[in-house]
């Protein structure tokens, strides 16, 4: 019977001599195993690597020991620094609201007018507010407040509904054909016109930015039996009940012959989504006072 | 495929083809809804297209009898490598079209399947399971036979994982662009796909075992603890995560067992160590076979191979968590993510240590040999994403990089780093010898793909790098009245140069892959008779 620490036991080993083969490159020899050609050293195990495994370990019992590691049937441990992520959560959302606390709470306050000419006020909250308008606006709207087809600009002079920071901040809480509450708009399908009379409405609606629209056209009288109770006489708009001027420049889905048409025969109803759940009033009366100085940055 | 079986393994073979015909049929009929109609018609051509196949030579002249079991049955590996080839190409382009459509989103199509959200998983499903599977069946059967001096347990199982698997891949790959899905990252497939690849992988566990256990070598090699480490964990957690309730038998649409936070644990369990088993263990198989091959050189420490596969095998499935820091999982769970995930780097580095310190007094092949040049990078990869990997599961190092690019850098310089150029470098190794050639038919094409592969990594690695730190810090700024200091749409815009990048430097690595494949193609078709394999000859076998 071979002592088992015997060399002469070990696999691939010499039985006479005990010897095993030696690589040249690195002087090591090999642990005798043979796959298709493909030998193993028998490197003495790496203390780097020992040393690092241990220092990683002291890492990990360090970190079990002061925070929050190991169930325990129904409970954990809960570390020596008594760390809870949801409280952690909190406190940290509070500490930067209390940074914001000193200029935002005036915004709570709806007096528009006072507010916007606090200059103090304004240069302190306006970077904060274009943050808000960029997240939760521009995606419609456009990043500058200059809209795009569906949606109206807002750094312009011509409203839907009134451009005053206060109607701005109520259509910004309740949306526009959203819920039951909301500012309500509907441009009706005048499907039911012959296709000749819908034509001369186009026509005439086509011209009326141009002001080349002739006012006893049959375009022009189907346009003040029809349409004028919302666009106002000769489409000059204004009445701030969600009906656009149409003899502005400003357009919402266009106002080329296809466009116009295609509005005629199916009607419009544009939805805005109202904010009052998700922002706060405080919130919602930046966005407003915002939204006013958008005309001066525009272009 | 009937070349390499006997007559009485095509009439078993035409029998499992007359099985796979009726079940897509079965399926076909009973479908209520499209994709799952689809899928049986998939299954039912495949069906029929093998009865053809193999019915037709069915009295063809059968491979000399006893000649064959003296060799190693390479046809499967073979095929497996085409099939990895052919996703390479599938799985890429999908990933650089939907990379150029987030720098130029208009250019989406107006169809749903071509959108974003579909093509996604078509890149993910194609790179992982069909480039990556592939590639690891193939080059295992390839491993097995040779470190075992066995010829595989059975001739007809190897076509049974290889063709099952990939139609469970075009099942996944085919559902998503329909809509077709689970919603669970990375295993999107649907419920009937899934219990399909279940089947299909019980058999390669079982082709596995049953020929390692007629090896005629008296120890186990590396590289096979790491392939059945793969197989038998990657078993584990398809199941565990894809427990599911179909809506109706006759339609594709499920919904998982688990619920809530827990849900999301094993949804991370699941797909964390589906990079360490499927993308890591699987492939440090491939490394520790074709490395010291290819090199001539024995592995530098067998003791250090022992301490990197168990530390891998033990830490890996701890550290899922460290995917859901600061979220609702409990924070115990979180801490242990992060410090298993800390000790795992040891284990890692020993392993891509090992790799490195094999190639001494080789290191003039490296210089030489773009093929071995291709495992060397491999493994310097693979440490320094295991080194990033390990640095991101820290928890405040996490709320700075989670939910960035930085994540998608991480990942790709382990995917395209790591794992695609050790496949390139077994396929490299592989193709030659089944071609009966000395070399690859464009010998220079090969240092051609190995420069564009590792510039578009770099490429795209640096991109990503720069991409993700942008977006955490731009995320977290806030200005001295306590706003932030950039909207979310400012952190978009500011992607655009890092994402154009991006696809130009996947677009050099797709294009390294398709000389890859064009060159294979040509290598095989000047196959020689004559027959290169070094191998050792095989152990006297009992009959099949």
């Amino acid at each position: 019977m071979r002592n088992p620490s015997d060399p002469r036991a070990l696999p691939g080993a010499d039985p006479h001599t005990g010897n095993r083969l030696v690589d040249p490159v690195t002087g090591y020899d090999t642990t005798g195993h043979d796959w298709g050609g493909i030998r193993e050293l028998n490197t003495p195990f790496p203390r780097i690597a020992v040393i690092a495994l241990l220092l990683t370990f002291l890492y990990s019992v360090i970190t079990w020991i002061l925070l929050p590691a190991w169930p325990t049937g129904n409970d954990y441990t809960r570390g020596l620094l008594g760390l809870d992520q949801g409280r952690m959560a909190r406190d940290g959302y509070q500490a930067v609201d209390a940074t914001r606390q000193g200029w935002l709470a005036g915004f709570s306050d709806p007096d528009f007018a006072a507010l916007a000419s606090d200059d103090l006020l304004m240069a302190q909250a306006m970077p904060a507010a274009a943050r808000l308008f960029a997240d939760n606006c521009a995606a419609c709207h456009g990043d500058a407040g200059a809209g795009g087809p569906g949606f109206p600009a807002l750094n312009d002079a011509d409203w839907l509904w009134g451009g005053a920071p206060e109607t701005v901040a109520e259509t910004i809480a309740l949306g526009i054909n959203a819920t039951d509450n909301s500012r309500f708009a509907e441009m009706a399908a005048f499907d039911w016109l012959e296709p000749a009379e819908r034509q001369a409405l186009v026509d005439h609606v086509v011209a009326l930015p141009q002001g080349t629209a002739a006012t006893d056209s049959p375009g022009a009288v189907l346009f003040a039996d029809n349409c004028a109770a919302c666009h106002g006489d000769g489409g000059t708009g204004g009445l701030m009940t969600g009906a656009p001027s149409l003899a502005d420049g400003a357009v919402i889905y266009g106002q080329d012959a296809a466009a116009v048409r295609t509005t005629l025969r199916h009607g419009r109803r544009g939805v805005m989504p109202g904010w009052s759940g998700r922002l706060s009033g405080t919130e919602i009366n930046l966005l407003a006072l915002y939204v006013a100085t958008l005309p001066e940055a525009a272009p | 495929m009937h070349p390499s079986l006997t007559n009485a393994e095509r009439q078993i073979g035409l029998g499992l083809a007359v099985g796979l015909a009726l079940l897509g049929l079965a399926m076909a009929a009973m479908a209520r809804d499209g994709a799952m109609a689809v899928h049986g018609a998939i299954a039912l051509a495949l069906g029929l297209g093998l009865v053809f196949r193999l019915g037709g030579a069915l009295y063809d002249a059968a491979p000399a009898g006893p000649d064959r079991a003296a060799r190693y049955d390479d046809a499967p590996t073979r095929f497996g490598i085409t099939m990895t080839l052919a996703w390479a190409m599938i799985g890429m382009g999908a990933g650089i079209w939907v990379a150029a459509l987030l720098y130029w989103p208009e250019g989406t199509p107006p169809w749903p399947a071509t959108s974003f959200g579909r093509l996604r998983p078509v890149h993910t499903t194609g790179i992982i399971f069909g480039f990556g599977g592939n590639a690891l069946i193939a080059t295992s059967f390839w491993v097995l036979q040779r470190t075992a001096r066995a010829r595989l347990a059975d001739a007809i199982s190897p076509w049974v994982v290889l063709i099952g698997y990939n139609l469970f891949c075009t099942w996944a790959v085919t559902g998503y662009l329909m809509g077709s899905t689970q919603s669970k990252e990375y295993a999107e497939a649907e419920w009937y796909a899934d219990l399909w690849l279940v089947v299909v992988w019980v058999i390669y566990f079982a082709l596995y075992l049953r020929t390692l256990a007629r090896r005629a070598e008296p120890h186990i090699y590396v590289a096979n603890w790491y392939y059945m480490a793969f197989i038998l964990v990657v078993a584990m957690l398809h199941i565990v995560n894809n427990i599911a309730l179909p809506v109706s038998l006759a339609g594709a649409k499920s919904y998982t067992v688990w619920a809530g936070v827990q849900d999301a644990m094993i949804q991370w369990w699941y797909g964390h160590n589906a990079v360490a088993f499927f993308l890591t263990a699987g492939f440090l198989g491939m490394l520790y076979y074709f490395l010291p091959v290819r090199s001539g050189r024995p592995i530098w420490s067998y003791r250090l191979s022992i301490l990197s596969f168990w530390g891998i095998v033990f830490f890996y499935i701890w550290v899922g968590s460290h995917h859901l820091h600061y979220t609702a999982l409990p924070y115990w769970v979180q801490t242990l993510g992060m410090t298993f995930s800390v000790m795992l780097l040891v284990p890692s580095w020993a392993s891509a240590g090992n790799a490195i310190a094999t190639l001494n007094g080789a290191w003039g092949r490296v210089r030489d040999d773009a093929t071995l040049r291709f495992m060397f990078v491999a493994a310097v990869f693979y440490g320094l994403s295991t080194f990033e990997g390990s640095f991101l599961a820290i928890r405040p190092v996490n709320s700075l990089s989670h939910y960035t690019d930085w994540t998608v850098g991480h990942v790709h310089s382990g995917t395209l780093g790591w794992v695609a150029m050790i496949i390139f470098g077994a396929i490299y190794t592989i193709v030659p010898q089944l071609a009966g050639r000395e070399a690859m038919a464009w010998p220079k094409a090969v240092e051609w793909h190995f420069w564009l592969a590792v510039l578009g990594t770099l490429v795209y690695v640096i991109a990503m790098w720069n991409a993700g730190i942008t977006q955490g810090l731009m995320w977290r700024t806030y200005d001295a009245n306590g706003a932030l200091s950039y909207s979310f749409l400012q952190s978009v815009q500011a992607m655009a140069p890092y994402y154009l990048l991006r696809t130009i430097g996947g677009l050099m690595f797709l294009t390294g892959a398709a000389i890859c494949a064009l060159n294979c193609r040509a290598t095989l078709r000047a196959a020689t008779a004559r027959d290169l394999r070094n191998d050792r000859p095989l152990a006297a076998q009992p009959a099949e």
